[in-house]
Protein backbone atom coordinates (compact mmCIF):
# COMPACT_ATOMS: atom_id res chain seq x y z
CA UNK A 1 0.00 0.00 0.00
CA UNK A 2 2.78 2.39 0.96
CA UNK A 3 4.61 1.53 -2.22
CA UNK A 4 1.59 1.97 -4.43
CA UNK A 5 0.63 5.22 -2.74
CA UNK A 6 4.11 6.63 -3.19
CA UNK A 7 4.25 5.60 -6.84
CA UNK A 8 0.86 7.09 -7.70
CA UNK A 9 1.49 10.17 -5.57
CA UNK A 10 4.93 10.64 -7.09
CA UNK A 11 3.65 10.27 -10.62
CA UNK A 12 0.76 12.70 -10.01
CA UNK A 13 3.12 15.22 -8.50
CA UNK A 14 5.55 14.81 -11.38
CA UNK A 15 2.76 15.41 -13.89
CA UNK A 16 1.34 18.37 -12.00
CA UNK A 17 4.66 19.99 -11.15
CA UNK A 18 4.97 22.58 -13.98
CA UNK A 19 1.50 24.15 -13.52
CA UNK A 20 1.93 24.01 -9.72
CA UNK A 21 5.31 25.70 -9.96
CA UNK A 22 3.86 28.37 -12.23
CA UNK A 23 0.97 28.95 -9.83
CA UNK A 24 3.29 29.74 -6.93
CA UNK A 25 5.75 31.62 -9.11
CA UNK A 26 8.63 29.20 -8.74
CA UNK A 27 9.16 28.42 -12.42
CA UNK A 28 12.85 27.64 -11.94
CA UNK A 29 11.84 24.51 -10.03
CA UNK A 30 10.86 22.86 -13.33
CA UNK A 31 14.45 23.08 -14.52
CA UNK A 32 15.72 21.52 -11.30
CA UNK A 33 13.13 18.76 -11.58
CA UNK A 34 14.23 17.99 -15.14
CA UNK A 35 17.80 17.69 -13.90
CA UNK A 36 16.68 15.31 -11.16
CA UNK A 37 14.86 13.13 -13.70
CA UNK A 38 17.92 13.02 -15.94
CA UNK A 39 20.08 11.86 -13.03
CA UNK A 40 17.39 9.34 -12.19
CA UNK A 41 17.70 8.00 -15.74
CA UNK A 42 21.48 7.77 -15.38
CA UNK A 43 20.92 5.97 -12.06
CA UNK A 44 18.44 3.57 -13.65
CA UNK A 45 21.04 2.70 -16.28
CA UNK A 46 23.75 2.05 -13.69
CA UNK A 47 21.32 0.10 -11.52
CA UNK A 48 20.92 -2.50 -14.27
CA UNK A 49 24.55 -3.57 -13.97
CA UNK A 50 25.20 -2.56 -10.35
CA UNK A 51 21.94 -3.52 -8.68
CA UNK A 52 20.80 -6.42 -10.82
CA UNK A 53 24.08 -7.66 -12.26
CA UNK A 54 26.35 -7.08 -9.26
CA UNK A 55 28.93 -5.23 -11.38
CA UNK A 56 30.28 -2.24 -9.46
CA UNK A 57 31.20 0.14 -12.26
CA UNK A 58 33.03 3.24 -11.13
CA UNK A 59 33.16 4.69 -14.61
CA UNK A 60 29.57 5.27 -15.55
CA UNK A 61 30.10 8.97 -16.14
CA UNK A 62 32.12 7.96 -19.21
CA UNK A 63 28.91 7.00 -20.98
CA UNK A 64 26.92 9.86 -19.49
CA UNK A 65 29.53 12.39 -20.63
CA UNK A 66 30.13 10.81 -24.02
CA UNK A 67 26.39 10.87 -24.73
CA UNK A 68 26.40 14.58 -23.90
CA UNK A 69 29.40 15.19 -26.18
CA UNK A 70 27.80 13.34 -29.09
CA UNK A 71 24.84 15.73 -29.01
CA UNK A 72 27.09 18.76 -28.56
CA UNK A 73 29.51 17.82 -31.33
CA UNK A 74 26.77 16.92 -33.82
CA UNK A 75 25.03 20.20 -32.95
CA UNK A 76 28.29 22.12 -33.31
CA UNK A 77 28.77 20.88 -36.88
CA UNK A 78 25.13 21.46 -37.71
CA UNK A 79 25.37 25.14 -36.80
CA UNK A 80 28.80 25.53 -38.44
CA UNK A 81 27.45 23.80 -41.53
CA UNK A 82 30.59 21.72 -42.02
CA UNK A 83 31.20 18.00 -41.95
CA UNK A 84 32.12 15.92 -38.91
CA UNK A 85 33.92 13.31 -40.99
CA UNK A 86 34.99 13.65 -44.61
CA UNK A 87 36.73 10.34 -45.15
CA UNK A 88 35.94 7.59 -46.18
CA UNK A 89 32.48 9.08 -46.45
CA UNK A 90 31.02 12.38 -45.40
CA UNK A 91 29.06 12.65 -42.18
CA UNK A 92 27.58 16.01 -41.36
CA UNK A 93 26.36 17.33 -38.04
CA UNK A 94 22.78 17.27 -36.88
CA UNK A 95 20.73 19.19 -34.37
CA UNK A 96 17.71 16.91 -34.74
CA UNK A 97 16.84 14.98 -31.59
CA UNK A 98 15.67 11.98 -33.60
CA UNK A 99 19.15 11.66 -35.08
CA UNK A 100 21.47 12.99 -32.37
CA UNK A 101 19.92 11.18 -29.40
CA UNK A 102 19.82 7.67 -30.90
CA UNK A 103 23.34 8.41 -32.14
CA UNK A 104 24.40 9.18 -28.56
CA UNK A 105 22.92 5.85 -27.47
CA UNK A 106 24.59 4.01 -30.33
CA UNK A 107 28.01 5.54 -29.72
CA UNK A 108 27.77 4.81 -25.98
CA UNK A 109 26.52 1.29 -26.65
CA UNK A 110 29.51 0.58 -28.90
CA UNK A 111 31.83 2.22 -26.39
CA UNK A 112 30.35 0.03 -23.63
CA UNK A 113 30.85 -3.02 -25.83
CA UNK A 114 34.56 -2.26 -26.16
CA UNK A 115 35.13 -1.20 -22.55
CA UNK A 116 32.94 -3.98 -21.19
CA UNK A 117 34.63 -6.65 -23.31
CA UNK A 118 37.88 -5.80 -21.55
CA UNK A 119 36.67 -4.88 -18.05
CA UNK A 120 34.40 -7.90 -17.65
CA UNK A 121 37.40 -10.21 -17.82
CA UNK A 122 38.05 -8.99 -14.29
CA UNK A 123 35.76 -8.85 -11.29
CA UNK A 124 35.46 -7.37 -7.82
CA UNK A 125 37.92 -4.65 -6.91
CA UNK A 126 39.77 -5.01 -10.22
CA UNK A 127 36.54 -4.32 -12.10
CA UNK A 128 35.99 -1.14 -10.07
CA UNK A 129 39.52 0.07 -10.81
CA UNK A 130 39.55 -0.76 -14.51
CA UNK A 131 36.18 0.91 -15.18
CA UNK A 132 37.51 3.95 -13.35
CA UNK A 133 40.67 3.83 -15.47
CA UNK A 134 38.70 3.76 -18.71
CA UNK A 135 36.54 6.67 -17.59
CA UNK A 136 39.64 8.70 -16.76
CA UNK A 137 41.14 7.86 -20.16
CA UNK A 138 38.04 9.23 -21.85
CA UNK A 139 38.08 12.24 -19.55
CA UNK A 140 41.58 13.13 -20.70
CA UNK A 141 40.64 12.36 -24.28
CA UNK A 142 38.00 15.08 -24.15
CA UNK A 143 40.36 17.43 -22.28
CA UNK A 144 42.77 17.06 -25.19
CA UNK A 145 40.07 17.38 -27.84
CA UNK A 146 40.92 20.97 -28.82
CA UNK A 147 38.61 21.26 -31.85
CA UNK A 148 35.70 20.85 -29.45
CA UNK A 149 36.89 23.18 -26.76
CA UNK A 150 39.19 20.84 -24.87
CA UNK A 151 39.26 21.76 -21.22
CA UNK A 152 36.89 24.70 -21.72
CA UNK A 153 34.07 22.55 -23.02
CA UNK A 154 31.65 23.25 -25.81
CA UNK A 155 28.44 25.27 -25.85
CA UNK A 156 25.34 24.27 -27.74
CA UNK A 157 23.95 26.99 -29.98
CA UNK A 158 20.48 25.77 -29.08
CA UNK A 159 18.86 22.57 -27.78
CA UNK A 160 18.12 19.71 -30.19
CA UNK A 161 15.18 20.21 -32.53
CA UNK A 162 12.39 17.83 -31.63
CA UNK A 163 9.44 19.13 -33.62
CA UNK A 164 6.68 19.62 -32.48
CA UNK A 165 8.27 19.96 -29.06
CA UNK A 166 10.28 23.06 -28.28
CA UNK A 167 13.08 21.92 -26.01
CA UNK A 168 14.15 25.45 -25.14
CA UNK A 169 10.88 25.68 -23.24
CA UNK A 170 11.54 24.36 -19.73
CA UNK A 171 8.14 22.80 -19.31
CA UNK A 172 8.13 20.97 -22.64
CA UNK A 173 11.63 19.72 -22.01
CA UNK A 174 10.61 18.53 -18.56
CA UNK A 175 7.64 16.56 -19.88
CA UNK A 176 9.75 14.94 -22.58
CA UNK A 177 12.34 13.86 -20.00
CA UNK A 178 9.59 12.52 -17.75
CA UNK A 179 8.08 10.55 -20.65
CA UNK A 180 11.45 9.06 -21.60
CA UNK A 181 12.15 8.09 -17.99
CA UNK A 182 8.77 6.36 -17.72
CA UNK A 183 9.34 4.48 -20.98
CA UNK A 184 12.79 3.34 -19.86
CA UNK A 185 11.43 2.30 -16.45
CA UNK A 186 8.76 0.22 -18.15
CA UNK A 187 11.33 -1.43 -20.43
CA UNK A 188 13.59 -2.13 -17.44
CA UNK A 189 10.69 -3.72 -15.61
CA UNK A 190 10.06 -6.06 -18.52
CA UNK A 191 13.74 -6.82 -18.91
CA UNK A 192 14.32 -7.61 -15.23
CA UNK A 193 11.41 -10.06 -15.12
CA UNK A 194 12.42 -11.73 -18.40
CA UNK A 195 14.67 -14.72 -18.91
CA UNK A 196 17.55 -12.34 -19.44
CA UNK A 197 16.81 -10.51 -16.20
CA UNK A 198 16.60 -13.77 -14.26
CA UNK A 199 20.01 -14.80 -15.60
CA UNK A 200 21.45 -11.42 -14.68
CA UNK A 201 20.14 -11.66 -11.11
CA UNK A 202 21.45 -15.21 -10.90
CA UNK A 203 24.92 -13.98 -11.87
CA UNK A 204 24.75 -11.36 -9.13
CA UNK A 205 23.88 -14.06 -6.60
CA UNK A 206 26.51 -16.64 -7.60
CA UNK A 207 28.32 -16.46 -10.91
CA UNK A 208 30.21 -19.72 -10.44
CA UNK A 209 26.94 -21.55 -9.87
CA UNK A 210 25.48 -20.06 -13.03
CA UNK A 211 28.47 -21.29 -15.04
CA UNK A 212 28.11 -24.77 -13.59
CA UNK A 213 24.46 -24.67 -14.68
CA UNK A 214 25.60 -24.00 -18.22
CA UNK A 215 25.39 -20.21 -18.64
CA UNK A 216 28.10 -18.39 -20.55
CA UNK A 217 27.89 -15.62 -17.95
CA UNK A 218 30.34 -13.29 -19.70
CA UNK A 219 27.99 -12.76 -22.65
CA UNK A 220 25.05 -11.89 -20.44
CA UNK A 221 27.08 -9.48 -18.36
CA UNK A 222 28.43 -7.84 -21.48
CA UNK A 223 24.94 -7.47 -22.96
CA UNK A 224 23.75 -5.82 -19.75
CA UNK A 225 26.79 -3.54 -19.77
CA UNK A 226 26.01 -2.43 -23.34
CA UNK A 227 22.33 -1.73 -22.57
CA UNK A 228 23.39 0.16 -19.46
CA UNK A 229 25.91 2.23 -21.42
CA UNK A 230 23.40 3.10 -24.13
CA UNK A 231 20.78 4.27 -21.61
CA UNK A 232 23.43 6.32 -19.80
CA UNK A 233 24.20 7.83 -23.22
CA UNK A 234 20.56 8.89 -23.52
CA UNK A 235 20.76 10.52 -20.10
CA UNK A 236 23.88 12.30 -21.31
CA UNK A 237 22.10 13.51 -24.44
CA UNK A 238 19.40 14.96 -22.21
CA UNK A 239 21.80 16.68 -19.81
CA UNK A 240 23.56 18.33 -22.77
CA UNK A 241 20.20 19.76 -23.81
CA UNK A 242 19.47 20.81 -20.26
CA UNK A 243 22.72 22.69 -19.62
CA UNK A 244 23.29 23.59 -23.31
CA UNK A 245 26.94 23.11 -22.54
CA UNK A 246 29.26 20.14 -22.20
CA UNK A 247 32.75 19.84 -20.75
CA UNK A 248 35.13 17.08 -19.69
CA UNK A 249 33.82 17.50 -16.11
CA UNK A 250 30.78 15.53 -17.28
CA UNK A 251 33.08 12.48 -17.39
CA UNK A 252 34.87 13.24 -14.16
CA UNK A 253 35.23 10.40 -11.64
CA UNK A 254 33.28 12.48 -9.13
CA UNK A 255 30.35 12.37 -11.53
CA UNK A 256 30.65 8.57 -11.63
CA UNK A 257 30.59 8.69 -7.83
CA UNK A 258 27.44 10.81 -7.83
CA UNK A 259 25.62 8.33 -10.04
CA UNK A 260 26.76 5.54 -7.71
CA UNK A 261 25.46 7.50 -4.72
CA UNK A 262 22.12 8.02 -6.45
CA UNK A 263 21.75 4.26 -6.93
CA UNK A 264 23.02 3.23 -3.48
CA UNK A 265 21.00 5.87 -1.63
CA UNK A 266 17.84 4.99 -3.53
CA UNK A 267 18.29 1.24 -3.42
CA UNK A 268 20.39 -1.07 -5.55
CA UNK A 269 18.43 -3.74 -7.33
CA UNK A 270 15.07 -2.05 -6.89
CA UNK A 271 13.29 -0.70 -9.96
CA UNK A 272 12.38 2.73 -8.58
CA UNK A 273 15.34 3.05 -6.23
CA UNK A 274 17.47 5.22 -8.52
CA UNK A 275 14.55 7.62 -9.01
CA UNK A 276 14.10 7.96 -5.25
CA UNK A 277 17.87 8.29 -4.90
CA UNK A 278 18.11 11.05 -7.51
CA UNK A 279 15.27 13.00 -5.89
CA UNK A 280 16.78 12.65 -2.41
CA UNK A 281 20.37 13.38 -3.46
CA UNK A 282 19.75 16.37 -5.72
CA UNK A 283 17.14 17.92 -3.43
CA UNK A 284 19.49 17.60 -0.48
CA UNK A 285 22.24 19.15 -2.56
CA UNK A 286 19.90 21.96 -3.62
CA UNK A 287 18.70 22.68 -0.10
CA UNK A 288 21.91 22.10 1.82
CA UNK A 289 24.13 23.93 -0.66
CA UNK A 290 22.01 27.03 -0.14
CA UNK A 291 22.62 26.72 3.55
CA UNK A 292 26.32 25.88 3.58
CA UNK A 293 28.94 25.20 0.96
CA UNK A 294 30.14 22.26 3.06
CA UNK A 295 26.91 20.37 2.41
CA UNK A 296 28.84 17.14 1.91
CA UNK A 297 29.43 17.13 5.70
CA UNK A 298 25.75 16.38 6.13
CA UNK A 299 25.26 14.17 3.09
CA UNK A 300 28.27 11.97 3.91
CA UNK A 301 27.07 10.70 7.29
CA UNK A 302 23.56 10.33 5.85
CA UNK A 303 24.89 8.02 3.18
CA UNK A 304 26.80 6.03 5.79
CA UNK A 305 23.57 5.57 7.77
CA UNK A 306 21.66 4.42 4.70
CA UNK A 307 24.36 1.91 3.79
CA UNK A 308 24.51 0.63 7.37
CA UNK A 309 20.83 0.40 8.17
CA UNK A 310 18.97 0.14 4.88
CA UNK A 311 20.89 -2.22 2.65
CA UNK A 312 18.47 -1.67 -0.18
CA UNK A 313 18.32 2.06 0.26
CA UNK A 314 15.29 4.31 0.47
CA UNK A 315 13.14 2.34 -1.94
CA UNK A 316 14.15 -0.93 -0.32
CA UNK A 317 12.78 0.46 2.96
CA UNK A 318 9.52 1.39 1.22
CA UNK A 319 9.18 -2.13 -0.19
CA UNK A 320 9.86 -3.64 3.20
CA UNK A 321 7.17 -1.47 4.75
CA UNK A 322 4.69 -2.48 2.06
CA UNK A 323 5.48 -6.17 2.47
CA UNK A 324 4.78 -5.97 6.19
CA UNK A 325 1.26 -4.65 5.79
CA UNK B 1 31.44 -53.31 -23.62
CA UNK B 2 30.24 -50.08 -25.19
CA UNK B 3 32.37 -46.94 -25.07
CA UNK B 4 32.49 -45.38 -21.62
CA UNK B 5 30.41 -42.28 -20.90
CA UNK B 6 33.44 -40.61 -19.38
CA UNK B 7 37.06 -41.46 -19.95
CA UNK B 8 39.86 -39.83 -18.00
CA UNK B 9 43.31 -40.54 -19.39
CA UNK B 10 46.64 -39.55 -17.86
CA UNK B 11 45.26 -36.51 -16.07
CA UNK B 12 47.91 -34.46 -14.30
CA UNK B 13 47.62 -31.30 -12.27
CA UNK B 14 50.23 -29.82 -9.97
CA UNK B 15 49.95 -26.76 -7.73
CA UNK B 16 53.58 -25.86 -7.28
CA UNK B 17 55.22 -28.86 -5.64
CA UNK B 18 51.89 -30.45 -4.72
CA UNK B 19 50.75 -32.95 -7.32
CA UNK B 20 46.99 -33.11 -6.92
CA UNK B 21 46.40 -35.36 -9.93
CA UNK B 22 49.26 -37.66 -10.77
CA UNK B 23 48.34 -39.46 -13.98
CA UNK B 24 44.74 -40.40 -13.28
CA UNK B 25 43.05 -42.94 -15.57
CA UNK B 26 39.40 -43.73 -14.98
CA UNK B 27 36.45 -44.90 -17.07
CA UNK B 28 32.82 -44.46 -16.13
CA UNK B 29 30.23 -46.67 -17.85
CA UNK B 30 26.82 -45.27 -18.74
CA UNK B 31 24.43 -45.65 -15.81
CA UNK B 32 26.90 -46.68 -13.13
CA UNK B 33 27.24 -45.17 -9.69
CA UNK B 34 30.91 -44.73 -9.05
CA UNK B 35 32.34 -43.57 -5.76
CA UNK B 36 35.65 -41.81 -5.40
CA UNK B 37 37.14 -42.11 -1.95
CA UNK B 38 40.44 -41.18 -0.41
CA UNK B 39 41.93 -39.39 2.56
CA UNK B 40 41.81 -35.61 2.94
CA UNK B 41 44.11 -33.89 0.49
CA UNK B 42 44.14 -36.83 -1.90
CA UNK B 43 42.97 -34.59 -4.76
CA UNK B 44 39.31 -35.58 -5.01
CA UNK B 45 37.88 -32.08 -5.26
CA UNK B 46 40.64 -31.08 -7.67
CA UNK B 47 39.61 -33.98 -9.89
CA UNK B 48 35.96 -32.91 -9.76
CA UNK B 49 37.07 -29.36 -10.56
CA UNK B 50 38.90 -30.57 -13.65
CA UNK B 51 35.94 -32.65 -14.78
CA UNK B 52 33.55 -29.72 -14.29
CA UNK B 53 35.91 -27.40 -16.17
CA UNK B 54 36.86 -25.03 -13.39
CA UNK B 55 40.45 -26.20 -13.17
CA UNK B 56 42.60 -26.68 -16.27
CA UNK B 57 44.74 -29.86 -16.11
CA UNK B 58 48.45 -29.65 -16.92
CA UNK B 59 48.20 -32.67 -19.18
CA UNK B 60 45.96 -35.61 -19.97
CA UNK B 61 42.55 -35.88 -21.58
CA UNK B 62 38.93 -35.96 -20.53
CA UNK B 63 36.54 -37.55 -23.02
CA UNK B 64 32.83 -37.21 -22.39
CA UNK B 65 30.23 -38.85 -24.64
CA UNK B 66 32.93 -39.55 -27.20
CA UNK B 67 34.16 -35.95 -27.40
CA UNK B 68 37.33 -34.49 -25.97
CA UNK B 69 36.18 -31.85 -23.50
CA UNK B 70 39.56 -31.14 -21.87
CA UNK B 71 39.76 -27.60 -23.23
CA UNK B 72 36.09 -26.66 -22.90
CA UNK B 73 34.89 -24.11 -20.33
CA UNK B 74 32.53 -25.10 -17.52
CA UNK B 75 29.36 -23.75 -19.12
CA UNK B 76 29.91 -25.68 -22.35
CA UNK B 77 30.43 -28.91 -20.46
CA UNK B 78 27.24 -28.25 -18.51
CA UNK B 79 25.44 -27.72 -21.81
CA UNK B 80 26.63 -31.16 -22.94
CA UNK B 81 25.06 -32.88 -19.97
CA UNK B 82 27.55 -32.66 -17.16
CA UNK B 83 26.05 -31.37 -13.92
CA UNK B 84 27.58 -31.00 -10.50
CA UNK B 85 26.79 -30.33 -6.90
CA UNK B 86 29.28 -28.48 -4.77
CA UNK B 87 31.04 -29.65 -1.63
CA UNK B 88 30.19 -26.37 0.01
CA UNK B 89 26.59 -25.54 -0.78
CA UNK B 90 26.52 -23.23 -3.77
CA UNK B 91 23.13 -21.76 -4.54
CA UNK B 92 21.60 -18.46 -5.60
CA UNK B 93 20.82 -17.46 -2.01
CA UNK B 94 18.61 -14.43 -2.58
CA UNK B 95 16.34 -16.17 -5.08
CA UNK B 96 13.47 -18.55 -4.49
CA UNK B 97 14.02 -22.29 -4.63
CA UNK B 98 11.88 -22.37 -7.75
CA UNK B 99 13.95 -19.64 -9.46
CA UNK B 100 17.12 -21.57 -8.60
CA UNK B 101 15.86 -24.64 -10.38
CA UNK B 102 14.11 -22.71 -13.17
CA UNK B 103 17.44 -21.16 -14.11
CA UNK B 104 18.98 -24.60 -14.41
CA UNK B 105 16.16 -25.60 -16.78
CA UNK B 106 16.51 -22.32 -18.66
CA UNK B 107 20.23 -22.93 -19.13
CA UNK B 108 19.34 -25.91 -21.29
CA UNK B 109 16.42 -24.34 -23.15
CA UNK B 110 18.26 -22.29 -25.74
CA UNK B 111 19.83 -18.88 -25.20
CA UNK B 112 18.45 -16.48 -22.63
CA UNK B 113 18.69 -13.30 -24.68
CA UNK B 114 14.96 -12.87 -24.26
CA UNK B 115 14.07 -9.52 -22.87
CA UNK B 116 10.32 -9.17 -23.00
CA UNK B 117 8.25 -12.05 -21.72
CA UNK B 118 8.16 -12.54 -17.93
CA UNK B 119 10.16 -15.67 -17.07
CA UNK B 120 7.63 -16.58 -14.39
CA UNK B 121 4.95 -17.04 -17.07
CA UNK B 122 6.92 -19.60 -19.05
CA UNK B 123 5.30 -22.94 -18.30
CA UNK B 124 7.91 -24.76 -20.40
CA UNK B 125 10.52 -23.64 -17.86
CA UNK B 126 8.49 -23.57 -14.66
CA UNK B 127 6.87 -27.00 -15.00
CA UNK B 128 10.10 -29.05 -15.26
CA UNK B 129 11.49 -26.94 -12.42
CA UNK B 130 8.51 -27.78 -10.21
CA UNK B 131 8.90 -31.45 -11.10
CA UNK B 132 12.58 -31.45 -10.16
CA UNK B 133 11.75 -29.81 -6.82
CA UNK B 134 9.01 -32.36 -6.17
CA UNK B 135 11.43 -35.16 -6.99
CA UNK B 136 13.83 -34.13 -4.24
CA UNK B 137 10.98 -33.47 -1.81
CA UNK B 138 11.04 -29.69 -1.81
CA UNK B 139 7.68 -28.98 -3.47
CA UNK B 140 6.43 -27.29 -0.30
CA UNK B 141 9.46 -24.95 -0.18
CA UNK B 142 9.14 -23.65 -3.75
CA UNK B 143 8.67 -19.96 -2.93
CA UNK B 144 11.12 -19.78 -0.07
CA UNK B 145 14.45 -18.11 -0.73
CA UNK B 146 17.33 -20.55 -0.95
CA UNK B 147 19.08 -18.79 1.93
CA UNK B 148 16.10 -19.45 4.24
CA UNK B 149 16.13 -23.22 3.70
CA UNK B 150 17.56 -25.60 6.29
CA UNK B 151 21.00 -27.04 5.55
CA UNK B 152 19.66 -30.45 4.50
CA UNK B 153 17.10 -28.78 2.25
CA UNK B 154 19.80 -26.70 0.62
CA UNK B 155 21.68 -29.88 -0.23
CA UNK B 156 18.48 -31.30 -1.72
CA UNK B 157 18.05 -28.11 -3.72
CA UNK B 158 21.57 -28.61 -5.09
CA UNK B 159 20.49 -32.00 -6.39
CA UNK B 160 17.28 -30.53 -7.84
CA UNK B 161 19.35 -27.92 -9.72
CA UNK B 162 21.61 -30.64 -11.07
CA UNK B 163 18.66 -32.83 -12.06
CA UNK B 164 16.77 -30.00 -13.72
CA UNK B 165 19.32 -29.87 -16.49
CA UNK B 166 18.63 -33.56 -17.27
CA UNK B 167 22.29 -34.43 -17.07
CA UNK B 168 23.99 -37.54 -18.40
CA UNK B 169 26.61 -37.40 -15.70
CA UNK B 170 26.21 -36.06 -12.20
CA UNK B 171 29.31 -35.07 -10.24
CA UNK B 172 28.45 -35.13 -6.56
CA UNK B 173 31.02 -33.60 -4.24
CA UNK B 174 30.17 -34.86 -0.76
CA UNK B 175 26.39 -34.67 -1.05
CA UNK B 176 25.87 -35.63 2.61
CA UNK B 177 28.52 -33.27 4.00
CA UNK B 178 27.45 -31.66 7.26
CA UNK B 179 24.16 -33.54 7.39
CA UNK B 180 22.64 -35.26 10.38
CA UNK B 181 21.70 -38.94 10.26
CA UNK B 182 18.12 -38.29 9.18
CA UNK B 183 18.96 -35.85 6.36
CA UNK B 184 21.81 -38.12 5.29
CA UNK B 185 19.48 -41.08 4.98
CA UNK B 186 17.03 -39.00 2.96
CA UNK B 187 19.83 -37.95 0.59
CA UNK B 188 20.97 -41.56 0.14
CA UNK B 189 17.38 -42.57 -0.66
CA UNK B 190 17.14 -39.70 -3.15
CA UNK B 191 20.36 -40.69 -4.92
CA UNK B 192 19.26 -44.33 -4.84
CA UNK B 193 16.08 -43.34 -6.68
CA UNK B 194 18.21 -41.88 -9.48
CA UNK B 195 20.17 -45.06 -10.04
CA UNK B 196 20.09 -46.17 -13.65
CA UNK B 197 18.62 -42.86 -14.84
CA UNK B 198 21.80 -40.85 -14.33
CA UNK B 199 25.44 -41.82 -14.21
CA UNK B 200 26.95 -40.58 -10.96
CA UNK B 201 30.45 -39.91 -9.78
CA UNK B 202 30.26 -39.54 -6.05
CA UNK B 203 32.96 -38.10 -3.82
CA UNK B 204 32.17 -39.07 -0.27
CA UNK B 205 33.79 -39.46 3.10
CA UNK B 206 30.97 -41.33 4.77
CA UNK B 207 31.66 -45.01 4.14
CA UNK B 208 28.09 -46.08 4.90
CA UNK B 209 26.89 -43.83 2.09
CA UNK B 210 29.60 -45.10 -0.25
CA UNK B 211 28.88 -48.77 0.33
CA UNK B 212 25.12 -48.18 0.17
CA UNK B 213 25.26 -46.55 -3.24
CA UNK B 214 28.38 -47.37 -5.19
CA UNK B 215 28.61 -50.13 -7.77
CA UNK B 216 32.27 -49.43 -8.24
CA UNK B 217 34.74 -47.62 -6.05
CA UNK B 218 38.04 -45.94 -6.91
CA UNK B 219 40.52 -45.02 -4.22
CA UNK B 220 42.56 -41.87 -4.71
CA UNK B 221 45.70 -41.37 -2.63
CA UNK B 222 48.23 -38.60 -3.26
CA UNK B 223 46.79 -37.91 -6.70
CA UNK B 224 46.95 -41.54 -7.84
CA UNK B 225 44.22 -44.11 -8.14
CA UNK B 226 45.60 -47.03 -6.19
CA UNK B 227 42.62 -49.35 -6.60
CA UNK B 228 39.41 -49.48 -8.55
CA UNK B 229 36.72 -52.15 -8.47
CA UNK B 230 33.61 -53.55 -6.86
CA UNK B 231 32.94 -52.59 -3.21
CA UNK B 232 33.75 -56.09 -1.93
CA UNK B 233 37.11 -56.12 -3.74
CA UNK B 234 38.00 -52.66 -2.44
CA UNK B 235 37.09 -53.66 1.09
CA UNK B 236 39.46 -56.60 0.83
CA UNK B 237 42.31 -54.85 -0.98
CA UNK B 238 45.35 -54.81 1.32
CA UNK B 239 46.80 -51.69 -0.33
CA UNK B 240 43.59 -49.81 0.29
CA UNK B 241 43.38 -51.02 3.86
CA UNK B 242 46.91 -49.86 4.47
CA UNK B 243 46.56 -46.51 2.74
CA UNK B 244 43.15 -45.55 3.80
CA UNK B 245 40.28 -47.67 4.97
CA UNK B 246 41.27 -49.08 8.31
CA UNK B 247 44.75 -47.84 8.86
CA UNK B 248 44.80 -48.60 12.57
CA UNK B 249 43.81 -52.27 12.25
CA UNK B 250 45.80 -53.08 9.13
Amino acid sequence: MVRRGLLLGGLSLALALPPLAAAVGLDYVVGIAARILIFALAGVSLNLILGYGGMVSFGHAAFFGTGAYVVAILGHHASAGDALVTWPFTIGGSDLAVIAWPMAMLVCGVLALVIGAICLRTSGLYFIMITLAFAQMLYFFFVALEPYGGDDGLSLAHPSRAWPIDLSDDRQFYYLVLALLLVILYLMRRLIASRFGLVLRGIRENERRMQAMGFATYRYKLAAFVISGAVAGLAGALIANHTEFVSPSFLDWRRSGEILVVVILGGMGTLYGPVAGAIAYLMLEEVLARWTEHWMIILGPLLVLVVLYAKQGLWGAVEKLSARR
Amino acid sequence: MSAPLLRIAGLRKAFGAVVASDGIDLDLAEGEVHALIGPNGAGKTTLIGQLAGEIRPDSGRIVFRGRDITALPAHTRAARGLARSFQITSLLPGMSALDNVALAVQAHAGHSFRFWRPASDEAAIREPAREALARVGLAHRMDMSAAALAHGEQRQLEIAIALASQPRLLLLDEPTAGMGAEDGARMVALLESLRGAVTMLLVEHDMDTVFALAERISVLVNGKIIASGAPAAIRGDPNVRRAYLGEEDA
